[in-house]
């Protein structure tokens, strides 16, 4: 669902990469599990992908937004950029995940949905984003 | 002109709408402002986060509440 604005702190989007391969689903599968436990809110990368105005403009106007990539082709973190979108970026490669050879078991799940909070705990931009006012309609 | 305002109704949304109707009569527009509360209306146009703005079926902006100026630009004048 769209993102309850009067919530407390900035809007904070998520964006799998969903790959085909189980880093990619491993990446679909974390991020779903912070999504239902209100870390934050996940969104569609086919929409920001596809031009989808609504999808490029949440983008935009959110005060987070953070990418998880299966591998370092990096689908999800070029397809923010390519709108003039920096996110935080989470790599699965980088937590030593390999493409083919990382079962998508419920540990390696909480493992990554674990590293990708933390990121977003120690990042400057999270920090900042914090106390700004800016994405929702009653913050 | 189709002018769709996209949030729940609170605060900013209701700011958006405000800011929307100053712009349409300083402009002179003829403009319909429908705003829209519906979570379907809302995330069925790939919204994520309000309030939005909407002119013509076109997303102007989203997540925050655009200055009047602002608003004029996406409004074409």
């Amino acid at each position: 669902m769209a993102e309850n604005c009067c919530g407390a702190g900035g809007v904070k989007l998520l964006y799998p990469c969903s790959g085909a391969a189980d880093v990619g689903e491993l990446a679909d599968r974390a991020v779903r599990k912070l999504w239902k436990q209100g870390f934050a809110q996940k969104t569609c990368l086919a929409g920001v992908g596809g031009d989808v105005p609504g999808f490029v403009q949440s983008a935009k106007g959110a005060e987070l937004n953070i990418t998880v990539d299966g591998c370092p082709i990096a689908c999800a973190r070029k397809s923010l950029e390519r709108i003039g979108v920096k996110p935080i970026s989470i790599m699965l490669a980088d937590l030593g995940f390999k493409k083919g050879e990382s079962p998508v078991t419920e540990e390696n799940i909480a493992r990554i949905a674990g590293a990708v909070e933390e990121a977003c705990s120690i990042s400057p931009k999270a920090e900042a984003g914090a106390s700004l006012s800016g994405g929702g309609c009653c913050s | 002109m189709m002018i769709e305002i996209l949030g729940p109704g609170c605060f900013k949304c209701q700011k958006l709408e405000e800011v929307t109707k100053q712009a349409v009569s300083e402009l002179g527009i003829d403009a319909f402002i429908n705003h829209i509360t519906d979570y379907n209306g809302i995330t069925n146009r790939g919204i994520m986060i309000t309030p939005a703005l909407v002119v013509d079926g076109v997303v102007k902006v989203a997540g925050k509440v655009p200055s009047l100026e602002e608003v004029k630009i996406f409004l074409g004048k």
